[in-house]
């Protein structure tokens, strides 16, 4: 995963689940995160689709479980539409 | 992008400025990550912080309720980081899935309980005529028909209804056209097609809404077309969130609600100041001539003739151009008067700034010419250097951030919410050629030795009117818009008047100018209520541009006289000061009443109508229609 994708994930994370951006790592998840809540983890899927232009299928969603397996998907989808 | 604009500097600073306690610089800084990072997670961002400055700074509170069929949610965050930007603190209650009709028909709902100033009624076509979309190949033309008379039907008593338990706005979004209709090209042949009745239902819709005050359609089915349909829908999202619309387009239904929400919260500009260079024309005056500029018929003038259409379009529906350029006026006003491919003319303009000196200070000479205030002001320059300086010296400018491609600069200029009008009056339509006008008693007024004089040369006649579906609606809008010459800045829709009207001790008076120049129209309201012998002034307002030509005294002479016809005592009223209404502030004092009472809010004035007459000023012919009280 190259760390540009990684840390632009991670300044998402940190608008929306309301926690400075130092303290969101790759491990950061609905269960460390308290605003991690269902409405957040759509508007985490509403913006990585607004932002890198991908559109994430229910399963993909499903794999969303923390921020850096949000950023390994982004980056999988990103190499399988090339753009 | 230089450092200091980068998106994550500005989150920072913003944090910073929080911190220190500047809430005025941090929401400034806020509104401009918006600018150059609109999106969910900025919106989250901005939400977050906008609890920490709301109570610092000036906001206009509002209270809006979605009623939907579908998911909302994530619009309600982008929607509050777009009206922040406007100067909006928008709080906003959702209601449950489908659950419209009983929130609306039951009085008791918690729909009204949040006393909302504004509702949006979301309800997709689907889930409001399912049979007419999903199941419309199974219908007989007659039950077809049958169907869209009862949507129709619903429409219209959830309108009815809401209209006798509230007083608040209401946004229908209308029915959509379906995308692949159930007959194929066949469906186009006819007008009871699928398509055909859904667009009946929305004809329906307009004609009962035109009927209520403050009920409104929002054409979804034209947002949609002007995104794409193919691209506007999200089926995937649809089945599993119950959100229909996909994520790049969630922005641009807040921004569609916008266009309501600013015009309904009075943050509209009512004057559009435009640069020349590169903005009204391709190039430079000063360096390629009459002969060099861009401006026609043709590519690359085109662009610049489609900005002027639109600029004309809403100077028709009242909103003042005033122009504003570094160069030589010479120069410059030979472009406006005689290019042949211009569409603007300096009678369309009216204040005209050419010169060298700073804009911000052409601008505050403008506002200060043409009586309004420098926040009703917008401003439209292709400079970049230009903006960001006019941003920071008046930052109550509305500042448009035109793109680098002239072709989309039209639908930038058509696409900004502080131009919507959700009405136009008389007054609207005609309003450059009054200030044209305006400049006229200007001149004529140096040329008089007293101010007498001038009054008698001006043969002022008054028209008042009690309030009639004539003058509501302008009514209305003097009350929503009038800042100066205002004693107590209490805002009210026409349904809120309406009401008013209906009450037997309420009286409220329009006022409406002519003189020798022309027809001021509709100028100035009064509203006055009686209890125990006593009138109680609620409002008294004037439209600056009559401010000081002794109206004000002719309507108060007015209220007075009334008032002691129907055998009150006393004439009482409130100064509530403002930051803008200083020129109203001597007003009672100078119409001889006196002091009653001082709060932390005001002070309370009092005229004992028993001892003293308010005589109406000798210059001023009064006419009066003779309408019926009420």
């Amino acid at each position: 995963m190259t760390a540009a994708l990684f840390e632009q994930i991670r300044a998402m994370a940190s608008d929306l689940f309301g926690v400075p951006v130092e303290q969101i790592t790759a491990a950061s998840s609905p269960q460390t995160l308290e605003n991690w809540d269902s409405i957040q983890h759509l508007n985490l899927v509403l913006a990585v689709e607004e932002k890198f232009g991908v559109q994430l299928s229910p399963e993909e969603i499903e794999e969303m479980k923390s921020v850096g397996e949000t950023a390994k998907l982004v980056e999988s989808k990103l190499q399988a539409t090339p753009r | 992008m230089s450092q200091e604009h980068n998106p994550s500097n500005l989150r920072a600073e913003a944090d910073r400025l929080i911190a220190e306690g500047s809430a005025d610089a941090a929401s400034r800084r806020l509104a401009e990550l918006w600018r150059r990072e609109p999106g969910s997670a900025t919106a989250s961002f901005i939400n977050s912080r906008i609890d920490k400055v709301r109570d610092e700074i000036s906001l206009a509170k509002f209270k809006l309720a979605i009623l939907r069929s579908f998911t909302v949610e994530p619009i309600v965050p982008l929607l509050r980081a777009e009206a922040f930007a406007y100067g909006i603190d928008l709080e906003v209650h959702i209601g449950d899935f489908n659950t419209y009709v009983q929130e609306i028909v039951d009085a008791g709902s918690s729909l009204y309980r949040f006393a909302p100033n504004a509702v949006i009624l979301a309800a997709r076509t689907e889930d409001v005529a399912p049979d007419l979309t999903r199941e419309f190949a199974d219908l007989s033309p007659d039950t077809a028909r049958q169907a869209a008379d009862r949507v129709a039907h619903g429409y219209e008593q959830w309108m009815n209804s809401f209209r006798q338990h509230s007083q608040a706005a209401l946004i229908v979004h209308s029915l959509e056209h379906p995308v692949h209709p159930s007959f194929g090209v066949l469906d186009s042949q006819s007008e009871s097609g699928q398509s055909g009745l859904l667009r009946q239902i929305n004809r329906e819709m307009r004609s009962v809404a035109k009927n209520h005050r403050g009920i409104y359609i929002l054409d979804y089915d034209a947002l949609v077309a002007r995104y794409g349909s193919k691209h506007w829908h999200d089926e995937r999202k649809w089945l599993t969130a119950r959100l229909p619309i996909a994520a790049d387009h969630l922005l641009h239904m807040a921004r569609e609600w916008m266009r309501f929400l600013v015009p309904l919260t009075g943050r509209t500009a009512k004057c559009l100041v435009v640069d020349l260079d590169n903005t009204l024309w391709g190039g430079i005056i000063g360096e390629d001539g009459m002969s060099g500029i861009k401006i026609g018929a043709e590519y690359p003038g085109a662009a610049f003739q489609a900005l002027q259409r639109a600029l004309l379009d809403l100077s028709r529906r009242g909103i003042l151009l005033a122009v504003c350029s570094k160069n030589n006026l010479d120069d410059a006003m030979e472009a406006i008067e005689k290019h042949p491919g211009m569409i603007l003319r300096a009678k369309n303009f009216a204040a005209v700034r050419i010169n060298w000196t700073d804009k911000s200070q052409n601008l505050r000479e403008i506002a200060a010419e043409l009586n309004i205030g420098i926040d009703s002001l917008a401003f439209l320059d292709d400079n970049p250097f230009e903006r960001e300086q006019v941003r920071a010296a008046l930052p109550e400018v509305t500042v448009i951030d035109l793109p680098q491609n002239p072709l989309e600069y039209a639908s930038v200029v058509r696409d900004c919410p502080v131009f919507e009008r959700l009405r136009l009056s008389a007054e609207d339509q005609q309003r450059t050629a009054m200030y044209a006008e305006q400049r006229q008693r200007a001149d004529a007024e140096q040329t008089f030795q007293s101010k007498e004089d001038f009054f008698r040369f001006l043969e002022q006649e008054v028209e008042l009117d009690p309030v009639s579906d004539l003058n509501l609606a302008r009514v209305a809008q003097l009350t929503q818009k009038t800042n100066q010459f205002n004693l107590t800045t209490r805002r009210y829709s026409e349904a809120q008047i309406a009401e008013m009207a209906k009450q037997p001790a309420w009286n409220i008076f329009s006022i409406r100018v002519r003189d020798r120049f022309g027809d001021h129209g509709i100028v100035g309201v009064a509203i006055v209520h009686d209890v125990d012998g006593q009138c109680e002034v609620d409002t008294f307002l004037l439209s600056c541009r009559v401010i000081g030509r002794t109206i004000e005294t002719a309507l108060l002479a007015h209220i007075a006289k009334s008032a002691a016809d129907r055998g009150c005592k006393r004439l009482t009223g409130w100064f509530l000061p403002t930051k803008k209404n200083a020129p109203a502030r001597d007003f009672y004092s100078q119409h001889g009443f006196q002091i009653a009472e001082r709060n932390g809010e005001g002070s309370l004035w009092s005229l004992d109508l028993t001892q003293q007459e308010t005589p109406f000023p000798e210059w001023v012919k009064l006419i009066t229609t003779q309408g019926a009280h009420h």
